[in-house]
């Protein structure tokens, strides 16, 4: 499943819920695969009473892994060739994220189509948490 | 950071793409991969930043022989072994932890990992830059432009990832 330049057009919109009710055994099991077990998001002790927030939050690359889900569906498997995000929000357990691709541009770079796209994944309040840019290669 | 050996395990694909919620069987299975454009596995997009598994010196981990700055019996484990957490060069490294935070992430994909693959990563310094926080105190920004190169020294995957150092607890929304 690869787009096509033919039938694509900017201002195209893909969005998917990429989580509901992000849990804190979701954050567990990130910190397991990626080794980042920075206590900030996992350990409540540690998170109040000594880095002073109010409970554990999302490791970024959570959000950009979890938005990275709705652009690999989006545009295919192995066609990504640039995904960036900055991390705008911190991500809360009881979180939802809906992640958002707008294609900005469809163009060539030599014989190769490619497709620009907007990422943006928002909140359940509608406040953007990732921002972001990613290209992928895409049939003429 | 620096990993001479980052090996690409289907058992590791398949964990990190379970942690972000990913069922695409692209990350999971052989059989389906091998009948698909692609041709096998691969790894997630962001699954690269997995590779701090394979950093001996990874600060975010705790690592034998020396005191976890989590909570223990104290809300910081290096609180019970004061004379330990002195000695530690990282002593009090929870509160830098802590004020450090990613801020960006950019991937380059000059071809996708997939199990089998044997990386290595060396990472460089980028840019620096300073910011005014929205409720004062300054915010260091600093760029880390990471490369993974493959068994055969190709360039896989560039990395660059932006932290910044806050004088305080991140706002919040």
């Amino acid at each position: 499943m690869t787009l096509k330049a033919s039938t694509l057009t900017v201002g195209d919109v893909h969005e998917e819920v990429v989580f509901e009710n992000l849990t804190r055994t979701q954050i567990v099991m990130y910190a397991g695969a990626s080794g980042d077990y920075n206590p900030v998001h996992t350990d409540n002790e540690f998170v109040t009473k000594i880095a002073g927030y109010p409970g554990v939050f999302a490791h970024g690359m959570l959000s950009m892994g979890l938005t990275g889900k709705m652009l690999t569906n989006y545009v295919g498997d192995g066609t990504l060739t640039k995904y960036g995000v900055r991390f705008v929000k911190q991500v809360w357990p009881g979180d939802s994220l809906t992640a958002k691709a707008t294609v900005s541009a469809i163009r060539q770079d030599g014989p190769q189509h490619l497709v620009d796209l907007d990422i943006v994944t928002t909140n359940q309040n509608g406040e953007a948490v990732i921002t972001g840019t990613a290209t992928a290669r895409i049939d003429p | 950071m620096a990993v001479e050996r980052f090996p690409v395990e289907a058992s590791h694909i398949l964990m990190f793409a379970r942690a972000v919620d990913d069922p695409n069987p692209i990350y999971a299975d052989a059989a389906y991969a091998a009948g698909t454009a692609v041709g096998s596995v691969i790894a997630p997009p962001t699954f690269a930043q997995a590779s701090a598994q394979f950093d001996a010196n990874y600060a975010l981990r705790p690592k034998h022989g020396s005191t976890w700055f989590g909570s223990a019996k104290s809300a910081s484990a290096l609180m019970d072994k004061p004379a330990e957490a002195a000695s530690q060069k990282s002593g009090g490294a929870g509160g830098n932890a802590a004020g450090l935070l990613h801020a960006e992430q950019h991937f380059e994909y000059h071809r996708h990992v997939r199990p089998g693959d044997v990386l290595s990563a060396t990472t460089k310094p980028g840019k620096t830059w300073e910011k005014e926080g929205k409720k004062g105190g300054k915010l260091m920004f600093a760029e880390a432009v990471t490369e993974y190169r493959d068994q055969n020294g190709e360039l896989v995957i560039t990395a660059t990832g932006v932290s910044v150092i806050t004088s305080r607890p991140a706002e919040q929304g």
